[in-house]
């Protein structure tokens, strides 16, 4: 069932309403992000693992970019340049920062993706009517079937209470 | 992005001579709700149709593409000879227009990601068109490493690729250190970008009528549908790359400067290099924001959203870089003149300021010292039309700073007789001509099909995007984590 609200107060007020009254599995819909709904809906920091997803890809990338240069210029085409190392470690910072940055941005980007699931082109909530204005200035809360309280009368009473501009029934 | 946002208790009064202070300008003009900046935005994109100036200055940009074309053509079937490089000058316009490209790209990733960790809510307006001129100055920086290699097609074994010859690139050059940076920097800030606009893509695909549109905008929305917990994650991924963009800015233009700085030629053979060369790069690049925003914001009629006060605080950032670049200009003297004791640097020096390309140096100074000090007067940080002049002799000032180091340092060297003068030919413009064209075309499309403005950022700039009321304590289970 999914609410719409008009103001980011109201739908700030209602998720810490409905999370509250046992709803977990649950999900706010908004134009822009807006802390207080997600942490109210029970999505805290240590959920978000983007950053983990980050650190893992930086480290990879480091030591990968390391290692190839490394092994590029000591075992695969070592070149004897007046008997310099083979392995000038400050030389290698350069190559080394940048894979580091290149695998932890694009580990961020994809990750992200990743755990938010997209790309999703299709989700039931795209068929609530008016829910197009979720990417404009309306405030959608949507509670889940699958949740292990719903019950269908009581939650469309449940979300009536919270003085909402409309609910409606998501299908699909 | 939320927790320090300052609201606008200063009012915007003329003095009495009915003249406004740019810094108590509010960020966007306050009439506006999250419905009228979405309609603003997206109507340019969707409704408003193309703009008969549109089509003349594609027109523009579309011809000096074709000139770029014929360039590269030229130059692929008969060689680096159709240009003027020579022996000493091997290298001159190629590498220069490189520089100026990538240190133009400098101030969109500045713009986008250090101003965003700072917490400068002003920087929501520019950002993106910003990053989009950072994509596109970086597409034409790339074009010349590619092409001034004289054999463009094998310009793939700048990369590390297991291949049957056996051979690996030189890690411990900068000019393999360049490939690694300017590939990364290029596909963070596109990554970036495209993250950017994911939710304004949404807004859209959203509100777009032909279904042609839709499905297009559906796509790159990735349906997109603004979940809290998607949003939460995707602000942790914006705030991540914005922390690595910021340091890999820093470190692309230092790499690039070490092209130069490693080499042993009086002239290039400065440890001031990869700060100089940043600094160089954020004050050229803002100069070519200026450039561009001021006539975007007075055709699409922007001024609600990039205002007066974004137009002062970029002109502020500008006089501080330009500033910088004077004191390194000074010190860069100062070393080779008096402090090195180095006689071929002090012959650099001097050659610089008297000898064949003298006039050049004097105008490099005159444009990128002097010019920027009128920045000082609000007056002119004020008068879009000064301004728009002023940032466009300043990027022809950094682009004779770059000729200055590369072309003039290498016609001079250590030995007299290795001495030459170097001459652009018809080639070497058309090629560079060919890339302002090609940039102009892309930031065209970009205007004309792309959200230019981010419209969720700026909601989160109005008052009404915070909610009102703290949360109970003892509400949640588990602790609440600040913002």
């Amino acid at each position: 069932m999914m609410a719409e609200f008009d103001t980011p107060t109201a739908i700030m007020l209602a998720a810490q309403k409905a999370h509250d009254a046992g709803y977990r599995v649950m999900d706010a819909y908004t134009p822009f992000p807006i802390e207080e709904v997600t942490e109210a809906i029970g999505f805290h920091r240590k959920h978000n693992k983007v950053a983990l997803a980050c650190l893992i890809g930086g480290l990879l990338g480091g030591s990968g970019g390391y290692l190839l240069a490394c092994s590029a210029a000591a075992i695969w085409y070592p070149l004897n340049i007046a008997g310099r190392p083979f392995i000038p470690w400050p030389m290698f910072i350069p190559v080394t920062f940048e894979s580091t940055i290149l695998i932890a941005g694009l580990s961020a980007a994809l990750g992200m993706l990743a755990m938010n699931g997209l790309p999703s082109p299709y989700h039931p909530v795209f068929n609530v009517p008016g829910f197009s204005l979720a990417t404009n200035n309306k405030f959608f809360l949507c509670i889940e079937a699958r949740d292990p309280k719903y019950d269908e009368s009581a939650v469309t009473e449940f979300l009536n209470s919270l003085n909402p501009t409309e609910v409606t029934r998501v299908e699909g | 992005m939320s927790a320090f946002q300052e609201t606008e208790v200063r009012e915007a009064r003329p003095t009495t001579t009915g003249y406004i202070d740019p810094s108590f300008v509010p960020m966007i003009a306050p009439h506006h709700t999250f419905n009228s900046i979405t309609e603003k935005i997206s109507d340019i994109v969707l409704e408003m149709g193309t703009p008969k100036w549109w089509f003349g200055a594609m027109l523009v940009g579309a011809s000096f593409i074709v000139v770029l074309v014929f360039a590269l053509t030229v130059l692929v079937f008969k060689g680096i000879g159709i240009w003027g490089n020579n022996q000493p000058t091997a290298w001159a316009w190629a590498i220069t227009n490189f520089v100026w490209w990538i240190g133009i790209g400098h101030a969109g990733t500045l713009i986008s990601a250090i101003l965003f960790l700072l917490k400068q809510e002003w920087r929501n307006s520019i950002n993106r068109f910003s990053e989009a001129m950072t994509i596109f100055a970086v597409m034409c920086a790339g074009m010349f490493p590619i092409f001034h290699t004289g054999r463009p097609w094998l310009a793939y074994w700048l990369f590390p690729l297991p291949n049957t010859m056996g051979v690996w690139p030189q890690f411990k050059s900068p000019l393999v250190w360049d490939v690694f940076a300017v590939s990364t920097y290029f596909t963070l800030s596109l990554v970036y970008w495209y993250l950017g606009m994911v939710p304004d893509f949404g807004t859209l695909r959203d509100r777009a009528k032909k279904p042609i549109l839709q499905k297009i905008y559906g796509f790159v929305s990735l349906g997109w549908r603004g979940s809290s917990r998607h949003w939460s994650r995707y602000e942790t991924a914006y705030l991540l790359l914005a922390g690595l963009c910021t340091p890999l800015v820093l470190s692309v233009h230092s790499v690039v400067s070490m092209d130069f700085a490693v080499g042993i030629v009086p002239g290039w053979h400065s440890t001031i290099f990869p700060p100089y060369f940043v600094a160089g790069a954020v004050y050229s690049g803002f100069a070519l924001v200026l450039t561009l925003v001021i006539p975007a914001r007075r055709l699409f009629d922007l001024k609600d959203f990039i205002t007066q006060r974004h137009i002062d605080n970029m002109s502020k950032v500008m006089l501080a870089m330009g500033l910088v670049v004077g004191y390194s200009y000074v010190f860069e003297a100062f070393f080779a003149l008096v402090y090195a004791g180095n006689k071929y640097e002090h012959f650099m020096m001097v050659n610089r300021m008297f000898g064949p390309y003298a006039p050049f140096y004097w105008t490099l100074i005159l444009c990128n010292v002097v010019t920027p000090q009128f920045l000082w007067w609000r007056k002119i940080r004020n008068n879009t039309v000064v301004l728009f002049l002023l940032t466009i002799v300043v990027n022809i000032g950094m682009w004779l700073e770059r000729f200055e180091i590369i072309a003039v340092s290498l016609t001079r060297d250590f030995l007299p007789s290795s001495w030459g003068y170097f001459k652009p030919t018809i080639f070497d413009m058309m090629t560079f001509a060919g890339t302002l064209g090609f940039f102009l075309t892309m930031m065209l499309l970009f205007m004309r099909g792309m959200p230019m403005i981010p419209m969720y950022e700026l909601k989160m700039i109005l008052p009404a995007s915070r909610p009102q009321g703290h949360p109970e304590q003892g509400s949640f289970e588990e602790e609440v984590v600040s913002a």
